[in-house]
């Protein structure tokens, strides 16, 4: 095996048009990947490795070049004392950096530029609190496997250890959750260091990679030359399948009856949506996307039967139930999919098929374990299964398919109508997904809103819907939404946030108006932390301890959202009532030199159903409060 | 559960120790014991970690280790095909009446006398955990005053070399 190996060309889903700013910046991730894949199979350096002869600079100088030697174009950060060095040669770069208003900020923004345009996203911050306001976005990065950069400020070398102003242990604190990290003491390892971040950050499986570079290294003379040597001898990701495994995963696949395709986020990061279509279309299977693999999988083609897990459909959780075999492909039987783990597919053989080996047989025992990315095994699946299926006949899926079409006619997502009177919130959501349409990127906050949003938009396309699916981090929607926006300037992006979510990070609304960034903010704002009071109604008997956010009906309304919104240079509106909700849409819609911010005002009363309640199987589904499907009503 | 000793060759960079140990605490693995040092190569060092742990543990505990970007290899040794030696410091009450009877037990478990004072003798002692579980039952009656024991140390047996193959496929 050599150090080297050659990177899966999806993987690497960059720009290599190098410093200068693309003219057509929509179109960039689409086109280049080919130019990419001949890179990858020299060099490990992300960029166009345009060769830069030894040239004396400052540390902080060789920050930015790198940045630009590796094709990066948009930046979100804020500086501070440690960081101010670099802040200094960034500002005559080509690069474009946003100065967000809090460093968690910078890093959902980064995380969401990443998300929409599958490239490295990028963050800046100073040492001390500017880095610790990262943590969250790096944890929610890692838990998410998004391909981060971040940047921090050190303090000098010299004072490392003493608790200096605004010192942190930043490395350390950050070392469970980030996929790799550097401290940089020496300004000559400047190069090499960024070329490596990249290059972790953006291949096997992708993860946030920290480097923190002291002042003195900063502010040091060194010898800039690019592109620089990446000695990594510990990181060797394999890309492609083993031959005999896909074979042993083709034979499964041909021998089963009730095969079900469960895909995972890692389907999105590799690109593979087209190739995970031809397999499924080859095999005949029904398809699960889980809720980082949204848009993998067209909602609308007839062999998807949803989305499983906690508040899955009935077909999809049914599905896996039900199975004798899981064709796994880039998802890691996270609990909130499988439930009681003990209790999950209990008929079912696994193939398990990730760029990861620790998540192979880490929560569920794999029969075929497939190392490698999804890009490059799928495919080959495909072919397997073809050959596989001329040799010993196509199975029939009759009865399996007519099972499953029952379920999904007879339990399909919907919504009853709050009893209050108040604007369902499912509706206003499911008004947004289809007047904006499948092109539209939509990215949620964490709570009822996230998961009416994962159910009732319809998505036909990945990258087309974002939300902290591992962390759940409360404050992701704006920021990444933002981020988003930078990287995808010509789509609609909308943040579905909470009115819980909206409070912990808007004030990057400021950064969105400034910058002329105009996203559109839909706060599904039922007055309350809506998930978690619906937890309380269902199983602390309506306690409702500390969940009233009072900025609903009958309330005090602190804050008015319209007033927020309109105080940070937003278009903003409210809607009360059904009738109104189409007409404020339209309105937004046709916003598009700032910001808008709509204040949906809906019932707290709504729930998330079909729900699996924590703690028990997922046969235990239920479509509403204490209804479970048909065949255990006598239960 | 049963215990796995791990050789582990690392990149000698600040900070790799701290991501074993901190990997091992995170993911609620035991370490039974640890020990660290340079190797014939420049700039890889050798851990020897030594597991409780069952199968299907020690498998992650392998993944997950190997996920480290400074990890550069793994193996792990079993009882039958490798070396493994513990290192012990004991300081033992020893005054002119049981000296000897002190020495004579200390040849006994060929440990060597590296300290002697007027009331003690520090031995030093090598071996597997066994033997020197053995020594100290041996040892106590005199009255043990200090312990100092070094994780274990472990080596494959035969002419392979651990990081003459890693570094190569490297």
């Amino acid at each position: 095996m050599s150090k080297g190996s050659p990177i899966s060309p999806s993987l690497m889903a960059t720009k290599s048009t190098g410093a200068t700013k693309a003219p057509e910046r929509a179109d960039r991730t689409a086109d280049h990947a080919a130019v990419v894949a001949d890179l990858a199979a020299v060099s490990p350096v992300l960029g166009p490795n345009k060769v830069v002869p030894p040239t004396v600079m400052t540390g902080s100088q060789a920050i930015v070049r790198s940045l630009e030697e590796l094709g990066v174009d948009d930046i979100f950060g804020l500086p501070g004392g440690a960081i101010l060095p670099t802040y200094d040669p960034l500002m005559a770069s080509s690069m474009n950096h946003v100065l967000v208003r809090h460093e968690q900020g910078a890093g959902h923004a980064a995380q969401g530029y990443a998300m929409v345009t599958g490239r490295v996203g990028v963050c800046i911050a100073t040492s001390g609190p500017g880095a610790t306001n990262l943590v969250t976005a790096i944890m929610d990065a890692h838990m998410d496997s998004v391909p981060l950069v971040a940047i921090t400020g050190q303090v000098s070398s010299g004072v490392i250890g003493t608790d200096a102003f605004q010192e942190a242990d930043i490395v350390g604190i950050t070392m469970p959750i980030t996929k790799h990290s550097f401290l940089v003491t020496d300004p000559n390892d400047i190069p090499h260091v960024m070329a490596e971040a990249f290059h972790l950050a953006s291949t096997g499986r992708p993860g946030p990679v920290l480097v923190d570079v002291a002042k003195d290294a900063q502010v040091g003379e060194m010898t800039f030359s690019w592109p620089p040597k990446v000695d990594l001898p510990g990181y060797r990701p394999v890309t492609r399948g083993h031959n005999k495994q896909v074979r042993e995963a083709a034979k499964l696949i041909a021998a089963s009856s009730k095969p079900v395709l469960y895909v995972g986020g890692g389907v999105v990061k590799a690109h593979a949506s087209a190739e995970l279509r031809a397999l499924a279309e080859a095999t005949g299977a029904p398809v699960v996307t889980t809720l980082m693999a949204k848009g993998a999988f067209p909602d609308s083609h007839p062999q998807h039967v949803g989305m499983p897990g906690m508040h899955g459909s009935v077909s999809a959780v049914t599905a896996l139930q039900q199975a004798d075999l899981l064709i796994t492909l880039g998802a890691r039987f996270d609990d909130r999919v499988t439930g009681v783990l003990k209790t999950f597919a209990p008929m079912a053989k696994v193939i398990h098929a990730d760029i990861d080996p620790a998540e192979i047989s880490k929560n569920r025992p794999a029969d075929v374990p497939i190392v490698g990315s999804v890009k490059e095994i799928i495919p080959e699946l495909t072919d397997a299964v073809r050959t596989q299926f001329e040799a010993s006949g196509v199975p029939d899926l009759t009865t399996w398919w007519a099972f499953l079409n029952n379920l999904k006619e007879t339990y399909p997502l919907g919504w009853t109508e709050p009893e209050d009177g108040l604007t369902a919130p499912q509706k206003v959501i499911e008004r947004i997904g289809a007047l904006t349409g499948p092109e539209g990127v939509y990215v949620a906050g964490v709570g009822q809103h996230q998961m009416w949003a994962a159910q009732f938009i319809k998505y036909e396309r990945p990258h087309a819907w974002l939300n902290s699916g591992g962390a759940g981090t409360m404050g992701y929607a704006v920021p990444a939404a933002m981020g988003a926006k930078v990287g995808e300037p010509d789509r609609v992006v909308w943040a579905i946030d909470g009115d819980g979510c909206f409070q912990m990070t808007n004030q990057e609304l400021a950064t969105c108006a400034i910058n002329n960034i105009p996203i559109k903010v839909a706060v599904i704002n039922n007055s309350s932390l809506g998930m978690v009071r619906q937890w309380q109604t269902l199983f602390y008997e309506g306690r409702y301890s500390n969940t009233d956010l009072n900025t609903g009906h009958d309330t005090v309304r602190i804050p008015d959202f319209v007033k927020l919104g309109e105080a940070y240079g937003c278009a903003s509106f409210r809607c009360e009532r059904d009738e109104d909700i189409d007409a404020t849409i339209q309105k937004a819609l046709e916003i598009n030199d700032r910001p808008v911010v709509i204040d949906f005002v809906v019932s707290p009363n709504s729930m998330v159903w079909p729900m699996v309640p924590a703690g028990v199987s997922n046969d235990q589904i239920q479509v509403a409060r204490n209804m479970t499907p048909e065949w255990e009503e006598e239960d | 559960m049963s215990r796995h000793t791990l050789s582990v060759l690392v990149e000698d960079k600040p900070g790799v120790l701290t991501r074993v140990a901190s990997l091992f605490a995170r993911r609620a693995f035991n370490i039974n014991s640890l020990a660290v040092g340079p190797t014939e190569v420049p700039g890889i060092s050798r851990m020897t970690v030594v597991v409780d742990a069952d199968g299907d543990l020690i498998e992650q505990v392998t993944k997950q280790l190997n996920k480290l970007i400074n990890v550069i290899k793994i193996v792990e040794l079993t009882s039958e095909s490798s070396v493994q030696r513990d290192h012990i410091l004991v300081k033992v009450r020893a005054d002119a009446a049981t000296r000897l009877q002190v020495t004579q037990a200390a040849d006994l478990f060929r440990a060597a006398v590296v300290d002697v004072s007027t009331d003690s003798l520090v031995i030093e002692a090598t071996g597997t955990p066994e033997k020197l579980a053995a020594l100290l039952s041996v040892l106590e009656p005199f009255g043990i005053r200090e312990i100092v024991q070094s994780g274990t140390l472990a080596v494959g047996r035969g002419s392979r070399s651990m990081s003459d193959r890693a570094l190569r496929s490297a």
